[in-house]
C-alpha cells in the first residue's frame, strides 16, 4: 500500500529556525530517508515554500486569493505536482481542473525541495 | 532538535504577536514587555511537562495577562498568584483567546508595535534598534553588537527611544484604511533599512551585521502572512530574499565586497532565489506596481541570469526607466544608464548621466561609473581623472580596491604605447 505523509507544524516556530538548527533536522531525515531507500520505500518527498509564498483558487468563485487554504471545514483530498512556467499558468491548469471537479478549492504552493525517487513496483 | 530549542523558536517567533497583544491591553510598552517575560518564564516550566500548546502566541498573551493583572493586584493587596498547576491547565482559556483574537485583531496589533518603532522624531537607526529590542526580542549585547557600539551607549539610546514613544502616546484605535496603509509603508521602509543596515556590511562586520538580514526577512515574512495580499509587501520580501540569496558570493575570503559581474553563481542560495520569484508572480498579479516590486524585479532578472554576459539589460532598463517615474531621483537614473550602457551603447549613457554630475558630485559611484564610461570611450585621461574623484570619496577599502585596478589598467596601457 502507497501511503502519503503529509506534514504539520507550527510554520513560525520552523520559520525561526536558524540555518544551523534547519540543516541538522535535514541530516536527521537525511538518515531515515536513506534507509527507506535502500529498502525502496521511498517515494517523491518534497518540502514545501512557506504559506506565504501560496495562492488560492476558490473552485466554484473562481477566486483568486493570496496565501494559504486557510478554512478547516474541508478535508485534504489529494494533491498535484505540476511543472508550471509561472503562477499565471499554475492559476489556469488549477481554473482547468476546478472545471472538471468542481466544489473545494485549490492551494497552489511552489515547492521548494523535491527529491523524485521512484519506487520500483 | 532538544525541547529546549524547540521551545527557544516557538517563544522567538510568537514573541512580536504576544507583545502587541498586551501592548493593547496594557497601554504601556514595559507593562507589555514585562508580562511577556513572565509568561516565557511559566512557559519554560509548564511546556516542557505538558507538551507545546497549539498556539503559542495565545497561551503567552493569556498568560501574560493574567500575571501582570495578577501583579497589580498584589501589589494592590499582597494576594498571592495562582498555583503553578492551574496555570499550566490552560486548554479551554486558551481556546477562549484564539477565538476572541481574530486575524485582523493580530494585523493590527503587529502593526501598531512595528509601527511605533518607526516614529519620525527617532533617527532612523534607532528605530532600528528599538523594534530589535521590542520586536525581535534581540538583547541589548546582541543589538550593540550588531551596531558596533557599546552596550552602555545603546541601552541608554534605546532607553531614550523608549522615553520619546510613550512622550507621543501610542496610537490605541484600530486604524484607518489609509492609516494602515500609511503604517505598512513606514514599517516596510524601517524593515528595508534594518536589511540594508545587515547587507551593506562588509570586512569584520560582514559576520556581525548578517543576522540584521535573516531579522529583517524574518520580520517581513511574517508581516506578508498578516496582510497577505499586499503586492508591495511581497515585493519588499522578494527584494530581500533575492539580495541576501547572493551574499555568499558576494563577500570574498579577506572580507571584501565582490561585485555582481565578479560574483561565483554557483555559491548564490537557489532556495532564496526561487522563493523570491515566487513572490513576485504573486505581486504582478495584482498589477500595482511599487517600488519594491520594480526592484525586486531588478533583482529576479540578475538572478535568474545564468552568467553575467546573460543579464537582460533591456528589460533591466525599463524597469529602472518605471522606477525613475515612480521615484525620481538622480541615482536611479545614474542605475538605468548603466543599463543603457550595455543596450544602446556607453556615450548614451555618457549623455545620460553627465546632467546628473551636479547633484552627484559627492557620490563615490557617479564617478566610479562616469570613470568607466570614460575609459570605454578611449577618453583614458578624463577617465583618469574621474577615477581619482571616485577614489576621495569611497566607502570601503574594497570601494577604493575596485577603482585603483581601473587606474593601474590605464597606467599599463599608456606604459605599453
Amino acid at each position: 500500500m502507497l501511503y502519503a505523509f503529509l506534514c504539520y507544524n507550527n510554520e513560525n516556530a520552523v520559520m525561526s529556525w536558524s540555518k544551523a538548527e534547519d540543516d541538522a533536522v535535514m541530516d536527521r531525515l537525511e538518515v531515515v530517508h536513506e534507509r527507506l531507500r535502500k529498502q525502496n520505500k521511498m517515494g517523491p518527498s518534497l518540502r514545501l515554500m512557506p504559506t506565504t509564498a501560496a495562492t488560492t483558487l476558490v473552485k466554484e468563485k473562481d477566486l483568486v486569493l493570496d496565501g494559504p487554504y486557510a478554512e478547516t471545514k474541508e478535508a485534504l483530498l489529494g494533491f498535484y505536482v505540476l511543472d508550471c512556467e509561472n503562477l499565471d499558468e499554475a492559476v489556469a491548469i488549477a481554473r482547468e481542473l476546478g472545471q472538471a471537479n468542481p466544489g473545494g478549492a485549490y492551494e497552489i504552493r511552489p515547492i521548494r525541495l523535491f527529491a523524485n525517487d521512484q519506487i520500483a513496483r | 532538535m532538544s525541547d529546549l530549542g524547540w521551545i527557544e523558536a516557538a517563544l522567538t517567533s510568537a514573541r512580536p504577536q504576544a507583545v502587541s497583544a498586551l501592548l493593547r491591553y496594557f497601554r504601556d510598552l514595559d507593562t507589555a514587555e514585562e508580562a511577556y517575560q513572565e509568561a516565557c518564564l511559566k512557559a519554560l516550566s509548564a511546556w516542557p511537562k505538558n507538551g507545546p500548546p497549539r498556539d503559542p502566541a495565545a497561551w503567552l498573551i493569556f498568560v501574560g495577562r493574567n500575571v501582570a493583572i495578577d501583579a497589580k493586584r498584589r501589589s494592590a493587596k499582597q494576594q498571592a498568584l495562582p498555583e503553578e498547576d492551574q496555570l499550566s491547565d490552560l486548554e479551554d482559556a486558551e481556546a477562549n483567546v484564539v477565538e476572541n483574537l481574530d486575524n485582523a485583531d493580530y494585523r493590527d496589533d503587529v502593526l501598531r508595535l512595528l509601527f511605533v518603532c518607526c516614529h519620525p522624531d527617532i533617527p532612523a537607526t534607532q528605530q532600528i534598534a528599538l523594534a530589535l529590542r521590542i520586536v525581535s526580542g534581540l538583547s541589548v549585547p546582541q543589538i550593540s553588537r550588531a551596531f558596533l557600539v557599546g552596550e552602555a551607549a545603546m541601552e541608554q539610546r534605546i532607553t531614550r527611544a523608549k522615553r520619546r514613544i510613550a512622550d507621543a502616546g501610542v496610537p490605541f484605535e484600530a486604524p484607518t484604511a489609509m492609516e494602515r496603509s500609511e503604517r505598512l509603508a513606514a514599517v516596510a521602509a524601517m524593515l528595508y533599512l534594518l536589511f540594508n543596515e545587515g547587507y551593506s556590511a562588509s570586512g569584520d562586520e560582514a559576520a556581525m551585521r548578517a543576522p540584521l538580514c535573516d531579522e529583517a526577512i524574518r520580520l517581513t515574512r511574517m508581516l506578508l502572512g498578516l496582510f497577505a495580499a499586499e503586492p508591495e509587501i511581497m515585493g519588499l520580501l522578494a527584494l530581500m530574499l533575492l539580495q541576501h540569496a547572493r551574499s555568499a558570493a558576494r563577500v570574498d575570503a579577506k572580507g571584501e565586497i565582490v561585485l555582481l559581474e565578479n560574483q561565483n553563481r554557483a555559491l548564490w542560495n537557489k532556495d532564496k532565489i526561487a522563493e523570491g520569484l515566487a513572490l513576485i508572480d504573486k505581486a504582478i498579479r495584482h498589477q500595482r506596481r511599487g517600488p519594491y516590486q520594480i526592484q525586486a524585479a531588478i533583482a529576479a532578472l540578475h538572478g535568474r541570469a545564468p552568467t553575467f554576459a546573460d543579464t537582460d539589460w533591456a528589460q533591466i532598463e525599463l524597469l529602472y526607466a518605471a522606477l525613475e517615474q515612480l521615484q525620481p531621483s538622480p541615482v536611479i537614473t545614474l542605475n538605468r544608464a548603466v543599463a543603457v550602457s550595455k543596450v544602446r551603447g556607453v556615450q548614451a549613457a555618457l549623455d545620460m548621466i553627465e546632467p546628473l554630475a551636479d547633484r552627484l558630485q559627492n557620490y563615490f559611484h557617479f564617478h566610479g561609473v562616469r570613470g568607466a564610461f570614460l575609459l570605454d570611450l578611449k577618453r583614458s585621461a578624463d577617465a583618469r581623472e574621474a577615477f581619482n574623484r571616485a577614489i576621495a570619496l569611497a566607502n570601503s577599502p574594497a570601494e577604493a580596491a575596485h577603482i585603483r585596478m581601473h587606474l593601474d589598467k590605464i597606467q599599463e596601457s599608456a606604459r605599453a604605447k
